[in-house]
């Protein structure tokens, strides 16, 4: 099980797995966006404005979705100490924000010609925009934690307690009377048309890889940040020591 | 009992202690969260007249009456059950605002059981259907999709 939680080992796989999900995922959302944009008929009410859905609902799978991985990774690294699962829940922690954020934009854009209204407080908005938040404090949180050498714990029990958030988002339109509609698919049965649900579907799969390709980068960035600063640490402590027993040996 | 057994337990314990905390919050706040009222929620707890309100609910069939100065229009909301409430509204329509699909109003109850509308949003269902193939053949059936409810009281 814990194979792959060696970071040589993970770094190996990383190596060929990055660019595999990144320029698949960069191809797949890149057409499927085309397809919803340039070649889906118009809504029936809603006329163009639905293309707006095919950016909307992936960015928004991907917000909650990132924080259900970085909820994930802090109890892995509460759990079993493991410091590759705060690599990850720290790499998921940007692209998960900039997708929670393209997800209010694109449906504040929406919302103007379908509701007439940018911004209403409901419930749906509201607990995506605290997501919103949760995403910036965890970000602090984690650098400062990073930076300053406090506890790793403190993020990690932040990200698990931020994800009580995600259910309240997905339940906010039925829970209560919103402006939001309720969700057009649920389990096994969809209110969107075959038209616009393939295009759908392959944006959500091709945004989601390349979100998977994204956070892999990012770890082997954070990675190779940590390796660089444990071998300055060890040449500054000690210039006998042989360079190049870096982190990833060492752990 | 090992170190990692019992930090898992721990872990585990947490959240279950935070998902009750959660929803015991939500299910606290399930009356207060609502953005609107239903015409029945209207009816059994009505507001003070002159008390800003939301009014949400479908727009009746028929109903919709543009009166003589062009820009009031006046309205039935419909709800789940047979309550209904008559609303005034004058100003620009949303594009959406047709009969038979969601609207929410801003606004406030009048002393006569009107509620004159400041504000008036269209609320989106949730079908998308295409343009062109509305009522064509082949298309999947009407009936296959969700039929929309105006909220959940």
């Amino acid at each position: 099980m814990h194979i792959y939680a060696n970071p040589k080992r993970f770094l190996t796989l990383a190596k060929w797995l990055t660019p595999l999900l990144f320029w698949s995922g960069l191809v797949l959302s890149l057409g499927a966006v085309a397809w919803g944009v340039f070649m889906v008929p118009p809504d029936q009410l809603m006329g163009d404005s639905v293309r707006i859905l095919f950016i909307h609902v992936p960015a928004a799978w991907l917000g909650m979705g990132g924080w259900g991985g970085l909820a994930l990774s802090s109890a892995a690294l509460l759990i079993w100490k493991h410091p590759l699962a705060g690599v990850a829940a720290r790499a998921i922690a940007v692209p998960g924000m900039v997708f929670c954020a393209i997800c209010l934009a694109t449906g504040s854009i929406w919302g103007r010609p379908t509701w007439g209204t940018w911004w209403e407080w409901d419930g749906r908005l509201t607990s995506m925009l605290v997501l919103l938040f949760l995403y910036g404090g965890y970000i602090a949180l984690s650098q400062a934690s990073a930076r300053e050498g406090s506890s790793y714990k403190i993020p990690a029990i932040f990200g698990l307690v931020g994800a009580i958030n995600v259910p309240i988002i997905n339940r906010s339109v039925v829970w209560w009377n919103s402006l939001h509609q309720p969700p057009s698919l649920t389990a096994g049965k969809s209110a969107i048309d075959a038209t616009f649900l393939w295009p759908l579907l392959a944006a959500v799969l091709g945004f989601s890889l390349l979100f998977g390709g994204l956070v892999l980068m990012r770890m082997r960035a954070l990675i190779a940040e940590q390796q660089v600063e444990a071998r300055l640490r060890r040449r500054a402590l000690d210039d006998d020591v042989p360079v190049g027993a870096g982190l990833a040996e060492g752990a | 009992m090992k170190a990692k057994h019992q930090r898992m337990t721990l872990v585990v314990l947490a959240l279950i202690a935070i998902i009750g905390a959660g929803l015991i919050a939500t299910w606290a706040l399930r009356n207060q969260a609502n953005y609107f009222y239903l015409p029945e929620q209207m009816a059994a707890e009505p507001p003070a007249v002159g008390q800003a309100v939301r009014l949400g609910g479908m727009v009746q069939q028929g109903s919709i009456e543009t009166q003589a100065d062009g820009v009031t229009v006046n309205f039935v909301v419909t709800g789940n059950e047979n309550s209904t409430v008559p609303v005034t509204y004058s100003g620009i329509l949303p594009d959406l605002f047709v009969e038979g699909s969601g609207v929410v109003a801003e606004g406030h109850l009048q002393a006569d059981g009107t509620f004159l509308a400041t504000n008036l949003l269209a609320k989106h269902d949730e079908n998308y259907v295409p343009r062109e193939l509305e009522g064509m053949e082949g298309h999947k059936d009407n009936s296959d999709y969700i039929e929309t409810v105006a909220g959940n009281p």
